[in-house]
């Protein structure tokens, strides 16, 4: 773990160093005299040795330094806490809304495999898996949207919203219930819904498939067939045995989707003008902001991490087998 | 012709080409008998032809601006009707064709090899060769492809080189950790044993033996893969960083026509819709050939 | 044998495969009174089948039919699921070969079995749990408060395979099919648990079918044997006559038997005879068809 987070950091310290950019020349300006560039090119450390740079690179970053926004002139630090909760709020709700679907169309799909039920929940999936998400986004808006007028525009929230809620969490739902700014609340979520709908169709593909193949795994296994001896209803069989042993390696599925949806969310905020750890990223990079783009880069990849060990974490904790 | 049916279908072969000729035969057949699977392979199909044949099949040039003919909505005059510069976008899309079968085949030829000899020396040799070379496959494993590809990309310059090279540098850990997975099965049998007590090399016996054995399971993978390959070029495309205007590249093409979408809608659709449907294709070809070559993976 | 429990006649069991139809049982008939009667057969011999077919829990491609299959006055093959599910567990159970594969690993065992109770019986969950301990004290396991917490990997195969017949015997159901019970355990293990069940079964005035490969563990746990062979019966004895078995088959099977106090220079191999498949078998003593 540690050294995965390590290589990562050797990753992007090693793109940082590739750009064509002389960072110095970025920090002053192409018009300083020579010993001006001497000077800063000292203070930036960029005369030590290159493992010397890297180590107070990592220093750095364990302190939670990541450097200033050349676009925001704010630090990245401050610039991705701003942003981070946006992004958050609508991975978890893709979520939910993905589980939500997704395990009972998996469940659905096995039990009637080779049927009809099965080959549309196995077509949904794989359209899911071969759309783009920026495609689909703008799809939607085009229907519910342009053409329907019953989602929300882009963003977040009504221009008249924008400030009325103080930021607690950053989670706009959440703090806007807390203050008991109702109409924020539903504002908030009319624009939610859509964006939400369209990364969770991604994560449903994802939990549905792999839902359907450890469904029919446990089918085939004999304490199936004991439940069924013991006089209990198939309802019974398939929700509570079955599905609770395909518990267990889904939750690590779920877990997965979450980090992908995060990759995801890159694009879906763009199309959305969703004020997100996406759109932060996107915009640096157009920019050459190469700090705000390496740091929003190491932590994305933390996250990744981290949402790996959580999940190995949840396994141990929900097969009784790994205690 | 039923000669030739009778040899393929023959139930001794008379020498090792003639297994190889049943074997693909009857891999042909159990592949056709799929409709899915024969729906993704002509697309493919139709996708290389497409690309090829692109300077002869499109009506313009996908440069050739004209600002008399702008926002045409597609019709006869238009197959996919024309955008912002009045360029007509089916001879557009049919150059896009170029660019993803162009990024395809590159990251294809890039990662997979290079996946493959990563696994097979890490699988066959062991030790630290193994666990170093691991190390480094899960640290790119640990990554989410897109936002690596974006890093590397911001670093590179914005290109579809560059591109390419970003997505081959994350695509190819999966193809290490299956021809990895796949060695270490074939590590002990007695085949290789023999082998080596005939005085072969390491290296002949990675190349000669574990590779080719590798190569069904990893072919699936390479397929299945490039669906999602066309996807992450097309997110660069879209975000910029992909192919420059004026080349025209679907996931671009789907950018510049987002600020009309709502006027006029076929603009940023029907590059999508390509996306979409060559994405499809690689996956149903992909499924069918691990139905048929790898059953035991699914 | 006064009015059997279980009435066969004329089972057949096939299966629709993507290379043809196998039919893996072919038109078999016998009774099960409140006895404990014995089927042996080889693997493919149909004896699984013919278990799982009284329970109905053969799904397609398999098909089951039959011109008589009577269960205490119920038609097995005519009664809706619901009727169906109403018998399962109650008056007809099954304890299966493997407790490794057999009990659900993520519950706790103590519960599956309180579930075979409460899905038969309208309790509480306290009373159900007294059942259940008292049900592990039955199946001779010490420290039942104990054994109750644990889940299925932290318990040996000889308590897993008590577990199980707990769990099937709790409702007090008449019939009980037990499909290889002991076959995945140790040979001193196996001595143990059939002790068990041969008490409970006769405690209760239970019929059992015991499935087994094993000649000899049969013959000598059960008071009639029924012999399988290619998915028909050849032979049908009480286990006491074994020895004056008429089929040639049964004769092969106890002829490869190593006696211990009949040492011979080479133990003889059964041969295959194709005729046996479709040929006469053995009906009460004597040779038919």
């Amino acid at each position: 773990m540690a050294l995965t987070f390590f290589g990562l950091l050797l990753v992007t310290f090693l793109i940082g160093r590739v750009v064509p950019v002389d960072p110095v020349l970025a920090a002053i300006g192409d018009r300083a005299s020579h010993d001006t560039y001497e000077q800063v090119r000292r203070e930036m450390g960029l005369d030590l040795p290159l493992w010397q740079q890297f180590a107070s690179y990592v220093l750095q970053v364990l302190k939670g330094e990541l450097g200033k926004s050349v676009l925001t002139a704010n630090t990245v630090v401050d610039d991705i806490k701003r942003v981070f909760p946006a992004t958050m709020e609508l991975a978890t709700t893709a979520t939910l809304f993905g589980v939500a679907f997704g395990v009972p169309m998996g469940v659905v799909a096995a039990v009637n495999q080779g049927r009809w039920p099965d080959q549309i929940v196995r077509l949904l999936g794989l359209f899911g898996y071969s759309m783009p998400v920026f495609w689909l986004g703008l799809m939607g808006l085009l229907l519910f949207y342009g053409i329907l007028d019953i989602a929300a525009a882009p963003g977040r929230v009504d221009f008249a919203n924008l400030d009325v809620v103080e930021t607690w969490s950053g989670l706009i739902l959440l703090d806007s219930a807390l203050q008991g700014e109702w109409e924020v609340f539903f504002d908030a979520l009319h624009h939610l819904i859509l964006p939400a709908a369209v990364l969770g169709y991604l994560s449903l593909a994802y939990i549905s498939r792999m839902t359907r193949s450890f469904m029919l795994e446990q089918l085939r296994q004999e304490y199936v067939t004991t439940a069924r001896v013991k006089g209990l209803s198939e309802a019974r069989v398939i929700w509570r045995h079955a599905l609770g042993n395909v518990m267990v390696p889904l939750i690590t599925v779920i877990a997965l989707s979450y980090a992908n949806l995060l990759e995801g969310s890159v694009l879906t905020e763009t199309v959305f003008a969703w004020p997100g750890l996406g759109q932060y990223l996107t915009a640096s990079l157009l920019a050459a902001d190469m700090n705000a783009v390496l740091g929003a880069t190491i932590v994305v990849g933390a996250i990744f991490i981290g949402i790996n060990l959580l999940s190995d974490l949840l396994y141990r904790l929900v097969d009784p087998r790994a205690k | 012709m039923t000669q030739l049916r009778a040899w393929l279908t023959a139930d001794t072969p008379v020498s090792r080409n003639h297994a190889r000729a049943i074997q693909a035969y009857l891999s042909w057949r159990a592949l056709a008998s799929n409709p899915l699977t024969m729906i993704g392979l002509l697309i493919v199909v139709a996708l290389v032809v497409f690309a090829t044949l692109a300077p002869m099949l499109a009506p313009q040039s996908p440069v050739a601006q004209d600002l008399t003919q702008r926002f045409i909505a597609p019709g006869t005059q238009y197959l996919f009707g024309t955008d912002e510069f009045g360029r007509d976008i089916l001879s557009r899309i049919l150059y896009g064709a170029r660019v993803t079968l162009y990024i395809v085949v590159l990251v294809a030829v890039t990662a997979a090899p290079v996946g493959l000899l990563v696994g097979t020396v890490s699988g066959y040799f062991g030790g630290w060769v193994d666990a170093a070379l691991m190390r480094i496959t899960d640290i790119f494993l640990a990554f989410p492809r897109l936002i690596l590809a974006l890093a590397f990309v911001s670093a590179l310059g914005p290109g579809i080189e560059n591109a390419v090279l970003a997505i081959a540098l994350t695509a190819w850990p999966p193809y290490a950790r299956i021809a990895r997975a796949e060695t270490l099965t074939i590590r002990t049998s007695d085949f290789i044993a023999a082998a080596r007590l005939q005085g072969a090399s390491g290296f002949r016996i990675v190349v000669g033996h574990v590779v080719p054995l590798c190569s069904s399971s990893l072919i699936v993978r390479v397929t299945l893969d490039m669906a999602g390959v066309i996807l992450t070029a097309a997110g660069l495309g879209f975000l910029g960083l992909g192919a420059q205007p004026p080349l025209a590249e679907w996931g671009a093409m789907v950018s510049s026509g987002r600020r009309y979408l709502l006027d006029y809608w076929w603009v940023a659709t029907i590059p999508g819709l390509a996306i979409f449907v060559v994405s499809l294709g690689f996956n149903l070809l992909g499924d069918g050939l691990r139905d048929v070559l790898d059953p035991k993976s699914s | 044998m006064s009015q059997p429990l279980l009435s066969v006649e004329g089972l057949e069991v096939r299966f629709h495969t993507p290379k043809g139809i196998v039919e893996a049982v072919r038109g078999i008939g016998f009774e099960v009174g409140r006895e404990k009667l014995g089927i042996v057969g080889e693997s493919g011999s149909g004896k699984t089948m013919t278990g799982r077919s009284v329970l109905r829990l053969i799904r397609p491609p398999g098909e089951v039919r039959a011109k008589r299959m009577v269960f205490d006055g119920n038609d097995l093959e005519a009664i809706d699921e619901v009727a169906m599910r109403e018998i399962r567990g109650r008056r007809i159970a099954m304890v299966m070969q493997d407790p490794k594969f057999s009990l659900n690993p993520v519950m706790k065992v103590g519960d599956q079995i309180a579930e075979a109770y409460l899905v038969h019986r309208k309790v509480g969950a306290e009373q159900a749990r007294k059942r259940t301990l008292d049900m592990l004290a039955a199946v001779k396991i010490r420290d039942p408060a104990r054994v109750y917490d644990l889940y299925p990997h932290e318990v040996s195969g000889g308590m897993g395979q008590r577990v199980m017949m707990a769990m099937m015997l709790i409702p007090e159901p008449d019939l009980l099919i037990a499909d290889e019970p002991t076959s995945a355990l140790d040979v001193t293990v196996s001595m143990q648990v059939l002790a068990i069940l041969d008490d409970l079964v006769t405690q209760r005035g239970m019929g059992l079918m015991f499935i087994s490969h094993d000649l000899n563990l049969v013959a000598s746990f059960c008071d009639r044997v029924i012999i399988m062979y290619a998915g028909r019966i050849v032979e049908t004895c009480k286990a006491s006559e074994l020895k004056q078995a008429k089929h040639p088959y049964t004769q092969g099977l106890l002829a490869s038997l190593p006696r211990i106090d009949r040492p011979v220079g080479e133990l003889s191999v059964l041969s295959r005879d194709p005729a046996w498949r479709d040929g006469p078998v053995v009906v009460d003593g004597k040779m038919v068809g």
